[in-house]
């Protein structure tokens, strides 16, 4: 083997291996978390941490059901909210956003997608929960779907983008008008890329805490009143883990447990949208 | 109904310019198509035939920037006129393009149907005998018949060509216009479409694009050939073929250029 074939080898063998270091040390952090949030938070999950509400602080038991059924009505309210109006958005901005107005609803919605989460509490406690006096779950739900819309419109925006331009004129040539043929054709055809976008988009505010410290609040009793206010499970880690009693640290391990595992079935659902989408851009 | 209107039905372009932008595409081009004939239009790539083309349907004007002067008129009536809905037209004037374009989503029966439902065709009867008749007259119904719906996905590319025929007829346009229909298909597909425009010019008027000459000679009645936007000569194909009065068009078809 000559000089320069040798050294073309080694630079080759050196370089593969340092990416593959490099891929195992960004898996590394996900798989520390999880077997961290499994051994020390996987031996509290029993019956009654589903279903019982929390016990008053020292003592021991107790669940965290209304943190469960909380995240569930929280989560569920943002994207009932977000979801029309964020994919809304982007089916515009793909659609007819080549304007002037797209350019500047596209720079909003970078913008906003940049806003620290922190920020959309407050702006959500100004505007819902000062007016109304009191702390409700709806303003967690609204300070949710501001953060969710941004990303919906531009991932929303990118999968109908995708649609080949042949299709949309098949469709006009037929003479569909051009709002019929954006719903019939050009977004159902990208609909299991926009379903993918807002399962993601979900996962991702699910685990949200700051925008919810002032508008949710939080609730150590079981509710689903949406006018009062509620525990999300973001909420009670956050409450039991800076808080004083051994108890409550176990039960935050185990509500990080959950939280991190509904975060990725719902990720996993959305990976398996995306494989499923028969018929859609392959 | 569709025979009577289309036995006087007349097709023509006066002194028609397509525009993109500042460039003309398409150069005071002044054509008749005559009822019930293939018509092909021919020349090099580039020339401006396919934007001729997509003059007649009002397509043209939905690429950003492009206009058009001049008239194309469709019974004596301008289409570019101000009460012209360009949607309306175009379900007078079917289109199919260079290469297949079936709706993904949509089975090969709901295919056929999109354009009768957007015509306000509902009934299950109605669709039912209009995507039978379609298909048949795109010579796909025997092939496609036990399996109308699984995805359109699933057909052959020269079967997908077919389909998007049958998609077009379906709605009983009156003219159809195809843009170089065969581009994207082998040599059996090509036949199996090119036999469809001799059938199908008995209900319809075609206009036909394509660069492939031994095409255009096989299946048009008349011809156009068109060079660097302008409508050089036109005539009937026999005649272009084989006694072209102008020197570029000898030239293009015997191939020294183009």
């Amino acid at each position: 083997m000559s000089r320069r074939a040798f050294w073309r080898h080694l630079t080759s063998r050196v370089m593969t291996g340092l990416i593959v270091v490099l891929s195992f040390l960004a898996v590394f952090a996900l798989i520390l978390i999880f077997t961290d949030l499994v051994l020390k938070g996987a031996s509290s999950l029993d019956w009654a941490f589903f279903t019982k509400s929390p016990v008053p602080a020292g003592q021991n038991g107790g669940g965290v059901a209304n943190a469960i059924v909380g995240t569930g009505i929280v989560v569920g309210l943002a994207a009932l909210i977000g979801v029309p109006i964020g994919v809304g958005a982007g089916l515009y901005l793909a659609e007819y956003g080549s304007g002037k107005l797209g350019f500047m609803v596209r720079f909003i919605a970078d913008v906003l997608n940049g806003t620290p989460s922190i920020v959309v509490g407050i702006v959500a406690w100004t505007f819902i929960v000062r007016p109304t006096h009191r702390f409700s779950a709806i303003a967690g739900s609204v300070a949710l779907a501001v953060l969710m819309v941004p990303m919906l419109a531009r991932t929303t925006e990118e999968m109908v983008r995708l649609v080949p331009h042949s299709l949309r004129e098949a469709a006009l040539a037929l003479g569909y008008p051009r709002w019929r043929t954006s719903l019939k054709v050009v977004a159902r055809t990208a609909l299991g890329g926009i379903v993918t976008g807002c399962l993601v988009g979900v996962a991702r505010v699910a685990g949200e805490t700051a925008p919810l410290l002032f508008t949710a609040l939080g609730n150590l009793n079981f509710t689903t009143t949406i006018t009062q206010p509620m525990q999300t499970l973001s909420l009670q880690i956050y409450v039991y883990a800076t808080g004083p009693f051994e108890e409550w640290h176990r039960l935050a391990w185990a509500s990080a447990l959950v939280l991190m595992g509904l975060v990725l079935v719902i990720s996993l659902t959305a990976r398996w949208v995306t494989r499923q989408r028969h018929g859609s851009i392959r | 109904m569709v025979a009577s209107a289309n036995t006087r039905l007349r097709l023509e372009t006066v002194k028609l310019t397509a525009l993109f932008g500042q460039q003309r595409a398409v150069r005071d081009v002044s054509l008749l198509f005559p009822a019930h004939t293939v018509t092909a239009i021919i020349g090099p790539s580039g020339c401006g035939k396919s934007t001729l083309l997509r003059c007649l349907n009002r397509m043209h004007e939905l690429t950003p920037g492009a206009s058009v002067m001049g008239q194309v008129l469709l019974d004596n009536v301008d289409i570019y006129g101000g009460d012209v809905s360009p949607v309306e037209l175009r379900r007078r004037i079917g289109m199919v393009f260079q290469r297949p374009t079936p709706f993904p989503t949509m089975s090969i029966y709901d295919n056929v149907a999109a354009g009768l439902r957007v015509n306000g065709k509902r009934t299950r009867g109605q669709l039912n005998d209009a995507v039978n008749r379609a298909l048949q007259q795109a010579a796909l119904w025997d092939e496609v018949k036990d399996r109308l719906h699984t995805s359109a996905l699933d057909l052959s590319g020269g079967q997908q060509q077919r389909l998007c025929i049958a998609r077009a007829v379906a709605p009983q346009p009156e003219i159809l216009l195809l843009d170089e229909p065969t581009a994207s298909l082998d040599p059996a597909g090509t036949q199996r479409i090119e036999e469809l425009c001799h059938a199908l010019k008995r209900l319809y008027t075609i206009v036909i694009v394509t660069h492939n000459m031994q095409q255009a000679a096989r299946v048009s009645d008349y011809t156009a050939f068109m060079y660097l936007g302008s409508l050089i000569e036109v005539g009937k194909t026999n005649e272009i073929f084989t006694k072209p009065k102008e020197e570029q068009t000898e030239a293009y078809i015997t191939g020294r250029f183009g």
